[in-house]
This record gives structure tokens, sequence and C-alpha cells, in this order.
């Protein structure tokens, strides 16, 4: 193949992405077109509704410290996070490997489930007092169970007849798990991480909302009070930021270990 | 040598098996005798329910049973349990994150065989099966027949000497299941493999089976062990010949449909 045809075909894939990306770059962009008039050409008061120009403003105006605030928000989501993923693969392992354990322990963590994340906020600030910690748990306690409940499913829904055909080559325990129940249970892991990675989100924020003397939460409690709206909008955004970037790495690397076919839609 | 006096490569006598769900039993299977020699082709023919899966399972060393003999192996063809099976089932079951070639080399990882032989051995068999060029494809990448050929491959990788096949081409349709079956044919005289092949289609049985036997449905028993004598090789010509009619009324008969 020649260099103009290489460079050929990767301006056309280029330009095939760009076909494919371009209707989602656009309605985002209408959004925030729509936003701007609506707020300017209908007279909306700024502290109801600021003006996309006026939102993104506030990132170089008062001393409200984003950056410090947005990596506390970030470091509570994602170390809870991480955490109920571990915690959530290894139990579930655990699970499979033993009936019993699974017996035991299910219908107390399914009991354990039934508590209300946010009811938990009071008694872990009398715990842990205010900071990152609390707040990583509450994200963590509400993101760890459907990682769970879906990586358990995995290793349960193994085709039975698979792990008959590498019975009968007497395959050790350890390479039927390495070799088959891990990886069916890859896109039921992901599967869960997913639900996972929007709920730790949520449940940093209202850690924050309950008691917190740092993060974007604790922030947009600060700017409410001084109705500064577009503070408020800011700090929204920059959540969703994190909520996407988070997101947006687990799809990554879902799309790395898993064949396009087997992954769970 | 005559097939009388040589030692059989699998022999099941009087075999029974019940299952047990909490105190109520189920059974499977209540008298199956029958022999098989070493480089038969032999088709286990039964209704839905019969048991033959069961009995798979059973010369699979993956199922118990209550009485009677299952024996496989003899002075001259010696069997090891762990490594001797080959298995194809009705679905393909190949790993979808694998590429074909390495879900042909599933079984020599287990068994743990030297990786460069078997990697060559995998695509000699691939090529076999018709399946040359798509050794790095991925299963989802594949029909359903190319997928059967795979396990197919898959089931000879390490040189079983018995293969056991359940309903392998039941999910396929009718001329791609007529075109596995001579093709079937091929593997097993170039290979020189025991096959047992369990098969709910009556034509099937008598167009592959060196020998069928017939399973009948509840009570579940052994009806008859039928030695089928048609010309070799077998091309689908012989379906319509008067021997191959006469077999097949036979086995109907034997399944109460004649
Ligand atoms: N694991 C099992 N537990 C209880 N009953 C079973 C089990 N497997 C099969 N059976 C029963 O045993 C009988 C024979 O089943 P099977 O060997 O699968 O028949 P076939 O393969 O001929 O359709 C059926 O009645 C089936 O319901
Ligand atoms: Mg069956």
């Amino acid at each position: 193949m020649s260099v103009e045809s290489i460079s050929a075909a990767e301006t056309k894939r280029a330009s095939e992405r760009l076909r494919k990306y371009l209707p989602g770059i656009l309605s985002h962009a209408a959004l925030i077109v729509v936003w701007y008039l609506f707020v300017t050409y209908g007279h909306i008061p700024s502290f109801v509704m600021p003006s996309p120009v006026a939102t993104v403003a506030t990132l170089g105006g008062k001393n409200y410290d984003w950056i410090g605030n947005a990596l506390v928000t970030a470091s509570e989501i994602f170390s809870g996070y991480l955490l109920a993923v571990v915690v959530g693969v290894i139990l579930a392992i655990a699970f499979s490997w033993s009936r019993t354990t699974e017996s035991a322990v299910m219908p107390l963590l399914v009991s354990l489930n039934m508590i209300p994340k946010v009811a938990l906020g009071p008694l872990f600030i009398v715990w842990f007092s205010y900071g990152i910690f609390p707040n990583a748990i509450i994200a963590f306690s509400i993101s760890f169970f459907p990682i769970l409940l879906n990586t358990a499913r995995g290793f349960r829904e193994v085709e039975p007849e698979l792990l008959e055909l590498v019975r009968s080559l007497k395959s050790s325990k350890w390479q039927t798990f390495t070799k088959i129940q891990l990886p069916s249970a890859f896109p039921y892991i992901f599967s869960g991480m997913k639900i996972g990675a929007i709920l730790a989100v949520a449940g940093a924020l209202v850690g924050e909302f309950l008691g917190s003397s740092r993060g974007l939460g604790y922030l947009m409690l600060q700017v409410q009070v001084t109705l500064d709206t577009a503070a408020l909008f800011m700090a929204v955004i920059l959540i969703t930021f994190i909520g996407v970037v988070l997101y947006g790495l687990v799809i990554g690397l879902e799309r790395l270990m898993i064949v396009r076919d087997a992954r769970i839609q | 040598m005559s097939r009388a006096v040589t030692e059989p490569f699998i022999h099941v006598r009087a075999l029974r098996k019940t299952y047990r769900k909490g105190d109520r039993q189920f059974l499977a299977i209540s008298d199956a005798t029958f022999d098989v020699a070493a480089g038969e082709l032999v088709a286990l023919v039964g209704p839905s329910g019969c048991g033959k899966t069961t009995l798979l399972k059973i010369l699979a060393g993956l199922q118990g049973y209550d009485s009677g003999e299952a024996r496989i192996g003899s002075a001259s063809h010696p069997f090891d349990p762990s490594r001797d099976v080959g298995m194809v089932f009705q679905q393909a079951l190949l790993l979808k994150w694998r590429r074909i070639l390495q879900n042909v080399l599933l079984p020599a990882e287990i068994l743990g065989l030297p990786m460069a032989e078997s990697r060559a051995r995998a695509r000699e068999l691939l090529a076999m099966v018709g399946l040359s060029g798509s050794e790095d494809k991925y299963p989802y990448e594949l029909s359903g027949g190319m997928q059967q050929r795979a396990a197919i491959a898959r089931a000879l990788i390490h040189d079983p000497k018995l293969i056991l096949m359940d309903e392998p081409f039941g999910a396929l349709d009718a001329l791609t299941r007529e075109k596995m079956n001579l093709e079937l044919l091929n593997i097993w005289k170039k290979s020189g493999k025991t096959i047992v092949f369990v098969t709910h289609g009556i034509a099937e049985a008598v167009f592959l089976g060196t020998r069928v036997v017939v399973l009948t449905a509840g009570p579940a028993r052994m009806a008859d062990n039928i030695k089928i004598d048609l010309p070799e090789p077998r091309v689908l010509d012989v379906k319509t010949t008067e021997a191959f009619g006469e077999y097949s009324r036979r086995i109907y008969h034997l399944l109460g449909l004649g």
C-alpha cells in the first residue's frame, strides 16, 4: 500500500468517526445555545438562571477553590467506587466458590442494602467526623451492591455444558475459574460497574450535603445561601463531568477487555 | 481378527441410573447393554428424555450410576479418562472472548500439552474441518455450522481415543446438517476414532452409524442394538436404497412409530 493510500484511508476513517460523533456534539452545543437564548431574550434574572457565559465566568471569579473542591469530591467518588468494585467482585468470587458462604452472607447483605444509605450519613459523621473518608464510605455503600449482584449473577450464568466440557478433561478448580468462569463473568462485572459508577457519584454528593467541610457539595450549600446561582450551576457541571470521566473510564476498560459480541448492552 | 474375540472398547452392561431430587427418584436409564469396538461410529437414537445425554455423561465420567457396568478401554486400546475424551454438544459452546485458534487450543491448555505442537495441530485440524483462514476470527464472526466445525476441531486437539457427540448437528439447518454428516464420516475415516453419536434423527443414525443403539422412552430402556451393513464409504445416495429404508423402518417400529 502506498503512503498516499494509507493517509487516504486514515482520512476516510477520521471522517467516518466525525460523522458518527457529530450529531452528539451538535446536540450538546444546541442545548447550550438554547440555554443562552432563553436566558438572554427571556429576561430571566441571573439568580434564577445564569447564562452559560456567567456560569463559566464563576471559575475565574470569587475565591471558591474550584480545583481543590473538585479534587475532594473526585477522590471521594473514585476511592469509594474502587473499594466497591474490589469488595463486590471478591465477595462474588467467594460466593461462587462456596455456596454455603453465599447462602449465609447474601440474605444479610440484602437486609443491609435495604437501609437507606442517606440515613447512614449522620452516623458516619459521628464515627469518622467530617472529611473524605465518611463520604467515600457512603459512595462505597451505595455502589457496592449492584456490582456484587451483577458479578454473582455472571458466575451463576456460566454455561453448565461448558463446565462439563472442562470437567471431562479433569481441569483444576483454578483452571476452570481463570479460563471459563471469570471471563464469562466479565461482561456482568462491567454491567454492575456501570450502574455502580453512577450511584457512587450520587453517594459522595449526598455525603457532602449531609456534612462536610470541603468538596463541590459543600460549596453548593455555601453559594446557595449567597444566591450565587451561577456557581451552583458550575458545581453541578463539574460533578457531572467527574461522573462522565468515571463512566468513560469504565466503558473504555470494557472495550479493551471484552469482545464486542460478549458485551451486555 | 474377528470382532467376536476382540475385547470391546466400550462395554456397557445392565446399566441403571436414577436421578434423585429430594426424596423423589427419576429413572433415567433402566437397563442399557451394548458393546462398541474400537474405531466404530455408534449412533445412539431415541426420543427426547430417554436418557441419551445421561448415558454420554456416564461415559465421559461426569456422572455416576446406580448399578451395572460402564467400562471403557481394553488391553489393545488403553483409555485414560482425563485425556481420552473429546466432547461436542448441540451448541458449539465456543468461548466468545477467544479467537477460533485459541478456542481449539483450550483442551490442550487444560491438559498442559506442549503449546507449539498443539498450535500446529490446531491449524491442521481447522484445515481438516474446512476452517483455514478463520483462525483469528471470533466465534460471532462464524455461522452456526462453522462454529460447530470449530467445536469438532476442539474435541480432536488432544487426540482423544473417544469422541462423544450429543446431537451435534441438531441446531443446524437441514442442508448444513447433511453436509456436516458427510464431513463427520470423513473425519472419522481419517482419524480412526471411536465415536458415540447421539441423535434423535433416525435417518441420521442409520446413515452415520456402523451400529445403531435404540433407546425407548418411559420407562427408559434399551430396545435394540443394530449392526448397520451399508456399503462404505457412505454417500448420500445410500439413503434411497432398499436396505437403508429397511433399517429405518425397523427403528421406527422399535420406537413405536411404525
Ligand atoms: N440433572 C438431572 N436431575 C434430574 N433429572 C434429570 C437430570 N438430567 C436429566 N434428568 C432426567 O433424566 C431423563 C433423561 O434425560 P436426558 O439424559 O437428558 O435425556 P435425552 O438426552 O435423551 O433427552 C429425563 O427425564 C430428564 O428429565
Ligand atoms: Mg439430550
